[in-house]
């Protein structure tokens, strides 16, 4: 179990998170949803220890994850990497094993397997030579996935990780998100869907700097909190359901 | 033809220029790889320029130059990344600022000091400078700095392409960083003999980019590099020979000829050449 308590990271003098706290139980899919701006990404990492944390701690079975970060596999936003490095996918999968490895040591014949396999599980063996430039987003987003798969994680953290997609990732997503569940691991999400997407959670975090709601979608996703979260000009359809048509 | 390349040998000075071109020709695209890809490129033309003070300093106390060009081009980079840290100043604004005023520190001290350095020399190189004793301190820079790349690729084929998921991973990528910074240090002030400190950068990113445009996996952007960056030393000494050029200039524009003509004639990203190579259609 991933336990978050009172986190508050402080950005040049704006609070980017306030008092923070959350709990994720391992086979349970979390969604993490909040206006941009909002300390998503943010919250991702303090999680993982790459932000200055002003108070709080972070906890993965009872031992801060700052000492154990190999449990968990974290999958960056698209925008954070430059997709004309010259690498290969097959390279970048690799790089799942480069702590496991050690220092001075090439990956073992057990490591180029694990990389085979997830290359497998996400159907981009084929492709795995080619530079990850020459990929499309969601061949691009595949990847990703397959080195967060080759980590053999325990806890799993993506950023957006459904953002210009196609129909077919977002397929090998859901159903690899889906084993992973039924595995027994823990994983959040931070997205910026909306809609009935949001059904496919167990369980949804609202963000807005501090956590306004925890708990099923249809808890969640009120008139009252989206307001909270999102601002006072939401209003309700005819349908009943609240449209936004952005919100990112 | 033989003879327009053999007579250049018969002299002692060529002969160490040009073994000390091919060292550098390897190490500088090596390294430079790394620079490129974070594109931080302008960072080695800013730690070229930074190391100028701490050469005048180490020249005035009489210790090794290579200690003192070590410290102004670190701190240079920590100043850097100390202002990226601590405002708003962005990355380029901090170099230009840094970049200008070690230099002018540098010639305030070179004016100040009296020191035996001469200026032209250390801006655009001369291989008349270069001793046999260079080519040992060359050879075990380069050999240094080549072979703790080998050890340490995969952390830093990982760090410089995700510095975010690394250090997620738990690589000690401060660590990593600054070995990095010093490995460029070296580079730059084993270069200067022959390039000089302005020209430098040009060795350090030309090859590599060339290389670039070439292949898709870094490890292979270091390899041609390395052959690209020996064949501009080489080429670009024997035009300083038979031209009578500084041969800093020589080689920095035979690096430049050998880039456009990738630019142009690349197979896979060549401008006249790219659209004969279709790309598999994207699914």
């Amino acid at each position: 179990m991933l336990e978050v308590e009172y986190l508050s990271v402080n950005y040049r003098g704006t609070w980017a998170l306030e008092d923070v706290s959350l709990r994720l139980i391992p086979g349970e899919l979390v969604g993490l949803i909040g206006p941009n701006g909002a300390g998503k990404s943010t919250l991702i990492k303090a999680i993982l220890g790459l932000v200055p944390v002003h108070s709080g701690r972070v906890l993965f079975e009872g031992i801060p994850l700052q000492h154990q970060r190999q449990r968990v596999a974290y999958v960056p936003q698209r925008s954070q990497i430059d997709w004309d490095y010259p690498i290969t996918a097959k390279s970048v999968v690799m790089m799942a094993c480069t702590v496991s490895t050690g220092w001075f040591r090439k990956p073992d014949r057990q490591a180029r397997s694990r990389v085979r396999s997830a290359l497998e599980r996400v159907e981009m063996l084929n492709l795995s030579h080619r530079q990850i430039g020459e990929l499309s987003a969601g061949q691009q987003q595949r990847v990703f996935l397959a080195r967060a798969l080759a980590q053999q994680a325990d806890l799993f953290l993506f950023d957006e990780p459904f953002t210009g997609i196609d129909k077919k990732t977002e397929a090998i997503l859901l159903r690899l998100f889906a084993e992973l569940r039924s595995n027994g691991k823990t994983l959040l999400i931070c997205s910026h869907e909306w809609g009935n997407s949001l059904d496919r959670y167990d369980r949804l975090l609202l963000l807005n700097q501090r956590l306004l709601a925890n708990g099923d979608p249809k808890t969640v996703m009120t008139l009252d909190n989206i307001q909270r979260a999102y601002g006072e000009n939401l209003q309700p359809s005819t349908n009943g359901h609240v449209e936004m048509p952005f919100f990112c | 033809m033989l003879s327009w390349l053999l007579d250049p040998l018969n002299y002692e000075f060529m002969r160490n220029a040009i073994v000390t071109g091919i060292l550098i020709g390897i190490l500088c695209p090596v390294v430079g790889s790394f620079l490129i890809v974070q594109r931080m490129a302008i960072l080695g033309d800013v730690i070229a320029h930074a190391i100028l003070p701490g050469l005048v300093i180490a020249n005035f106390l009489g210790i090794e130059i290579i200690l003192g060009a070590f410290v102004f081009g670190m701190l240079s980079t920590s100043i850097i990344a100390w202002i990226r840290a601590q405002s708003r100043v962005k990355i380029d604004a901090a170099m230009a600022l840094i970049f200008a005023s070690f230099f002018a520190l540098g010639v305030s001290l070179m004016t100040v000091l009296d020191t035996r350095l001469d200026l032209h020399e250390i801006l655009l190189g001369d291989i008349l400078s270069v001793r046999a004793s260079d080519i040992w301190r060359t050879s075990i820079v380069a050999l240094v700095i080549l072979l703790l790349i080998m050890l340490f690729y995969k952390e830093l084929l990982f760090y410089t392409f995700d510095k975010i998921g690394a250090e997620a991973a738990g690589l000690p990528v401060n660590a990593l960083h600054v070995g990095l910074m010093a490995g460029i240090t070296l580079t730059l002030i084993a270069g200067m003999k022959i390039v000089g400190v302005i020209l430098v950068v040009s060795l350090l990113v030309g090859p590599a980019t060339t290389a670039y445009l070439l292949v898709k996996e870094l490890h292979w952007m270091m390899a041609v590099g390395a052959g690209l960056g020996v064949i501009a030393s080489v080429v670009g000494m024997y035009i300083s020979y038979y031209l009578d050029l500084p041969s800093g200039p020589a080689i920095a524009l035979t690096v430049f000829g050998l880039f456009v003509l990738a630019l142009l004639f690349s197979p896979s990203q060549g401008i006249l050449t790219r659209s004969r190579f279709m790309k598999l259609p994207k699914h």
